[in-house]
């Protein structure tokens, strides 16, 4: 186990140094200097070089993405130019909301979905089991930035039971942040379920032909606990397999909803970056997403690992 | 025993004509759809349409009449003709990023399944830096920086989807390359580039084009959300995107803005979807979609 990991983590540091290269070149190399973006209307030629030489934009570019390398090592990722914050302070705000927008919409994503492959796979090939296979598949169709106009004009513009817009934070009042988060949450949630109801059925139905559920059957256990505990255990490998891979797609979901509900999370904070073009809160919130999904995927990896001994020491 | 028999096989032999009767209806259904955009995308200049950019403010979120069959949107534009104008957006870019994706991903896969050894982990390995960010995040960032064109966009787009053709058409490659008749092809003393492009290409091209509609699909669901944000195609044109999220101002007054493009783009990646599974659970028989 040991060995694994640390031949995974030998892995990890390649990737993440050239996460760090790519963020840096997209922001470096293309097109529009960033000391003209800064002064905007005050952009004289004087100012602009002066500038350029504070921010040492006129040394060499290798120059430029090892100083700034050896700063984001030391914590310092810069700061905002147009409201002086640092990085890391606006990250480290907005960081929790998005946590608990991810982990209430996994959460219900999981409710909806392992029920219904638990249902679907004990009578595979009936009525409900293809209803519920069609639905996933047209679901999946169903882009996140059209359910969630969906859920408002349904559940804030015709029944008026939720809010479309608007934020309370946890610690201020729960309840009221709850009734925030039920409408984002379950946006994301409906494009998460079909996935995990898919990948987890078909894994089911081969389980449940396997001779150790025959033996439950004869030895008399009942239908539900065979179903809940005997078959789905096998399957916590492909749970973990499925969120893992749906990571990516949940963060760029995170992305639209708390821009289309207004949650001040990170993706609101990198879009907010976007429009206004505050260049350095734009590199440095890329680079962190970006070394975060790759820590998540390592951290999945390890899990891998630990919940099949196969993949450690390298069958599968 | 002989009824036996009879009964079974006339149940094995039942089984997959009506299955493949019932997928029939939906497939065609979604060839059928897609005909038809394309139809009305390409002919969109020569049909008797309104201009999609003429505004008419005594006209704002008018209702279905014989003028404007779908109405018009906030500004007094024509809402059918606008529906067309966009789909031309949608589907240019929905169709030419995966096109990029599937030369340059298609490519290095077969190189690096064929060549194997350095090449192929150099590939591998590039690859997964690009799938270590979050691809709408990548997106975001790279037009952000860009500019907004859709130019930028699709080859962003195309670029992004770049690795996961990579690993089609790698995977393909690796099984084919020890198949009897490329070993034969050797023997004989064909060039590589024969053997690449004359025995393995005309069998990587399968699974690689069903992949390649459902990259169409995912395609036309990101520049969509793009262009929701803002982010996508710039200001005077529209893509689908753009119309649903102009439409959510409206969501209280007139909710058919933003549903009439929804609706579009859902029966279109739906569509694409349908097709792309039908066509790999026939290339790929072990995975049996749907």
């Amino acid at each position: 186990m040991a060995f694994f990991v640390a031949r995974r983590l030998l892995y990890l540091v390649p990737v993440l140094i050239a996460v760090s290269l790519l963020t840096f070149l997209i922001a470096s190399l293309l097109p529009g200097d960033l000391a003209y973006t800064i002064l905007g209307d005050q952009a004289t030629p004087e100012n602009v070089a002066a500038l350029r030489r504070d921010m040492g934009l006129d040394q060499p570019i290798w120059w430029r993405y090892l100083s700034w390398l050896g700063n984001v090592l030391q914590g310092d990722l810069g700061r905002s130019f147009r409201t002086g914050q640092t990085v890391l302070q606006a990250v480290a705000e907005r960081l929790p909301v998005s946590i608990e927008l991810m982990l209430l919409a996994e959460l219900s994503a999981l409710a909806i979905g392992v029920p219904l492959a638990i249902v679907c796979a004990a009578r595979s090939g009936g009525p409900f089991d293809r209803f519920m296979t069609g639905t996933a598949f047209g679901m999946l169709s169903v882009p996140t930035f059209l359910s969630a106009i969906l859920l408002i004009y349904l559940f804030a513009v015709e029944l008026r039971w939720l809010p479309a817009t608007g934020y309370v934070p946890f610690a201020e009042d729960p309840a009221a942040n709850l009734r925030f988060m039920v409408l984002p949450a379950l946006t994301l949630a409906l494009a998460e379920w079909p996935g995990i109801m898919r990948v987890l059925r078909s894994d089911m139905i081969a389980t449940l032909q396997e001779d150790y559920i025959a033996l439950a059957k004869a030895k008399g256990l009942k239908g539900s606990r065979i179903l809940f505990v005997h078959a789905l255990k096998p399957s916590s490998l492909t749970l973990v397999t499925i969120t893992g891979i749906n990571i990516g797609r949940l963060i760029g979901g995170t992305v639209i909803v708390e821009t289309i509900f207004a949650l001040p999370g990170i993706g609101r904070l990198l879009i907010g970056a976007i429009y206004t073009r505050d260049l350095i809160i734009l590199q440095g919130v890329v680079l962190l997403v970006g070394a975060g999904f790759v820590i998540v995927n390592f951290i999945v990896d390890l899990l891998y690992a630990v919940l099949d001994p196969r993949i450690r020491h390298g069958h599968a | 025993m002989a009824t036996l028999e009879l009964t079974i096989d006339e149940g094995v032999a039942a089984q997959p004509a009506k299955r493949g009767r019932r997928l029939g209806l939906l497939f065609w259904m979604a060839i059928g759809w897609m005909i038809f955009m394309f139809a009305v995308a390409i002919l969109a200049p020569v049909l008797p349409l309104p201009s999609p950019t003429d505004m008419d403010m005594l006209e704002r979120r008018a209702p279905f009449s014989m003028e404007h069959w779908l109405g018009t949107d906030g500004l007094g534009r024509d809402e059918l003709s606008r529906l067309v104008h966009g789909a031309r957006i949608s589907l240019v870019v929905g169709l030419c990023a995966p096109i990029i994706g599937l030369i340059i991903g298609g490519a290095l896969g077969m190189l690096a399944g064929y060549f194997r050894g350095r090449f192929e982990s150099i590939v591998v390995g590039s690859m997964d830096v690009l799938l270590a960010f979050p691809p709408l995040i990548l997106a975001l960032a790279v037009t952000a920086f860009l500019g907004q064109s859709i130019l930028n966009l699709t080859f962003i787009l195309g670029v992004l989807g770049v690795p996961a053709f990579m690993r089609v058409a790698r995977a393909a490659t690796l099984t084919l390359a020890r198949r009897e008749f490329v070993i034969a092809a050797q023997a004989l003393g064909a060039t590589h580039a024969r053997i690449l492009l004359r025995e393995l290409l005309p069998n990587v091209i399968l699974p690689l084009f069903a992949f390649f509609l459902l990259a169409v699909a995912v395609t036309i669901v990101v520049e969509g959300a793009l262009s929701f944000l803002g982010l996508g195609v710039p200001p005077p044109i529209s893509s689908w995107g753009t119309m649903i999220g102009e439409g959510r101002e409206s969501l209280d007054v007139a909710p058919r803005l933003a549903f009439l493009p929804a609706a579009a783009m859902f029966l279109t990646v739906l569509s694409f979807n349908l097709v792309g599974d039908s066509l790999r659970a026939l290339t790929d028989p072990r995975q049996g979609a749907l």
